[in-house]
């Protein structure tokens, strides 16, 4: 099958003001989307902000309140099962079964794609070698550490390759080195020329894989473009400031957020601490602000190991676009001044 | 393939050969409408392989059943085992298969609320697949426990005079009756998937639908209302059918006809509603 479906239509992804309302809540408050074939796409917000609903709008498992799309040329709605015959879609939602092993998994999916029960095996069998799921193959796969069931839910996704793969949180509650492995598997489908579109809640991620991005929060998409497009409308840049001594935190972060009258990020780094500069006047202003800024810290007698001013992180970027954190989790407590 | 790591990892990201796997052209083609059906049957199947404890209730009731019954309403009905059995075997057969259709219902939208349903629901295969997959299999667990029922029976002193024919025909009518609920259930647990409320549910019409029935008494000793219930009550007619087929009491076979037509209309009104309440978007 051609990879590039109908001549002159060079957009997997088209969307007009999607709108999904579930009882008083706008889960998706018009929703416009472009993504390119061959994109990696990456979708960003917090829990709860909208991204899953958005891939099981665009997976046809959800039908949209008001608003059109095309998917691959495709109605949304109208066109349903033309876009099921070339999409795959994993995440949090779209899964296994748990009380069945990983090799039952894969030759019933490749059954139900359509393959013969020999090529359905064989290819179960390249998959799961292919995944470093060999040894597991037998076992259920409720038995599966998080990073080899994620691993299989994807291997599940290629059965047959498919032209758009949606992949909702992928990472999510894996540890770092099957993140890794994970982005690594991303990179290879991408490569190959498969359209991706990931949601996530880490910002490294959109980061590392995505070549652009959409912020979504409350159901709207707040921002859009690559990565460092996002972080230039952010502000001038961010100070980094590291310490001696832990013990000592606390009262760096309140005498930078008094000193530059903003908000002071605690990184996951206990000695460090970051600090988003308001876009000042001109650039020397820069200069003056954190040097007035380590005046201050020298007076309150913090001991200070390295000071570094460098372009924000898309976390702060997700800050000051959205007015919140992007994480959920406590890696980043914020004391207002 | 090239065979995977199995040793030292190494700190980086592994790489995995998939890229030839990726571009490996792959026949893209519909799976057949019945090829989809028996997948989905088979995987019903490997779930019971893999958790046979997921019989129980497909055991227990007809053994519960058909023990109980026998000895707590034989005596007070008609003389000895060899005597009561006749009436009392074919209607604990249907009763049991009744009530175990239930279950099917529970496991259902217990499994509609799985990501492996998700998935399904994204492929493109006839949208029938899953639910008739889902009967294969209940047809299996219904056999089971018509066999149970069956030989206990034999073994506590019945003797069908319709023989392994009359036995059989009845069985085939109590699953294919057992099938049309299940389609009830289905079309109830497509619509709330919560196994506890679809059992709930399937508990306040089975139960007095047992019970308000011929499979124990007689209905002349009834009061009049009570005698309309039983009368028009499905379970009523497949259990004399039973009766008729498994003690080749038969005659014009009206029961039988009865039976026939409820399972058919029964299935010809709630398959596709779950057909429907299947492919709905949400």
């Amino acid at each position: 099958m051609s990879k590039n479906g109908m001549a002159g239509d060079c957009l997997a992804i088209e969307a007009h003001g999607l709108v999904k309302v579930y009882g008083e809540t706008r889960a998706l408050d018009g929703i416009d989307l472009a993504v390119q074939r061959g994109q990696v796409f990456g979708f960003l917000g917090p829990n709860g902000a909208g991204k899953t609903t958005t891939i099981r709008m665009l997976a046809t498992y959800t039908r949209p309140d008001s608003g059109t799309a095309r998917v691959l040329g495709h109605d949304l709605v109208s066109e349903a099962d033309a876009i099921r015959a070339r999409v795959a879609v994993t995440g949090q939602f779209a899964s296994l079964d748990d009380d069945l092993t990983g090799y039952e998994n894969l030759t019933i999916l490749g059954r139900l794609h359509g393959l013969s029960r020999t090529a359905g095996k064989r290819r179960a069998d390249d998959l799961l070698a292919a995944f470093d799921l060999t040894d597991a193959a037998a076992r259920t796969v409720g038995g599966y550490s998080g990073g080899m069931r994620r691993r299989l839910d994807i291997a599940a996704s290629l059965i047959v390759t498919p032209d758009l793969l949606f992949l909702d949180e992928p990472t999510t509650g894996l540890d770092p080195r099957s993140r890794g492995q994970v982005w690594e598997l991303v990179r290879q489908i991408a490569a190959v020329g498969t359209t991706v579109l990931l949601t996530t809640q880490y910002l490294d991620e959109a980061d590392q894989l995505a070549e652009q991005i959409a912020v979504i929060d409350h159901g709207r998409i707040v921002a859009e473009g690559t990565s460092a497009q996002l972080k230039s409308r952010v502000g001038s840049g961010t100070l980094h400031v590291r310490l001696l001594d832990g013990e000592q935190r606390p009262r760096a972060q309140r005498v930078l957020a008094r000193a530059l009258a903003g908000t002071v990020h605690l990184a996951a780094d206990p000695l460090a601490l970051s600090m988003l500069l308001a876009n000042p006047a001109d650039a020397t202003d820069v200069g003056r602000l954190v040097g007035h800024a380590m005046t201050q810290l020298a007076d309150a007698r913090v001991a200070v190991a390295e000071v570094a001013l460098g372009q924000p992180s898309l976390d702060e970027a997700f800050l000051a676009l959205t007015g919140h954190t992007a994480s959920p989790t406590t890696d980043h407590e914020d004391v207002k001044a | 393939m090239s065979s995977p790591a199995t040793i030292a990892r190494p700190a980086a990201a592994e790489t995995y050969q998939i890229d030839v796997l990726l571009t490996a052209g792959q026949p893209r083609r519909r799976a057949g409408a019945l090829a989809a059906s028996a997948t989905f049957g088979r995987r019903a199947m490997l779930k019971i392989k893999h958790d046979p404890k997921q019989l129980v209730d497909s055991a227990a009731i007809p053994i519960l059943f058909t023990v109980l019954f026998t000895y707590l309403f034989g005596g007070a009905i008609s003389g000895s085992p060899a005597n009561y059995l006749k009436v009392l075997l074919p209607g604990t057969l249907s009763m049991s298969i009744a009530i175990v259709t239930m279950y099917g219902g529970g496991r259902l939208a217990k499994d509609v609320t799985t990501g492996a349903f998700d998935r399904f629901r994204s492929l493109s295969v006839w949208r029938g697949a899953f639910v008739l997959g889902g009967l294969l299999s209940d047809a299996a667990r219904y056999l089971f426990a018509s066999a149970i029922v069956v030989v206990l029976g034999l073994a506590m002193g019945y003797r069908p005079d319709g023989g392994a024919p009359g036995v059989l025909a009845a069985v085939a009518l109590v699953v294919a009756f057992g099938l049309s609920l299940s389609c009830v259930w289905a079309a109830v647990a497509l619509l709330i998937p919560d196994p506890a409320v679809v059992i709930s549910i399937a508990n306040v019409v089975l139960m007095p639908l047992s019970f308000a029935s011929n499979v124990f008494v007689a209905p002349q000793t009834m009061p009049g209302w009570l005698q309309a219930v039983v009368t028009v009550n499905p379970i009523s007619h497949v259990a004399d059918a039973a009766r008729d087929l498994m003690n080749n009491s038969g005659g014009a076979g009206g029961p039988v006809a009865w039976s026939l037509i409820a399972t058919a209309a029964i299935t010809l009104v709630f398959a596709p509603l779950a057909l429907h309440l299947y492919s709905r978007q949400r």
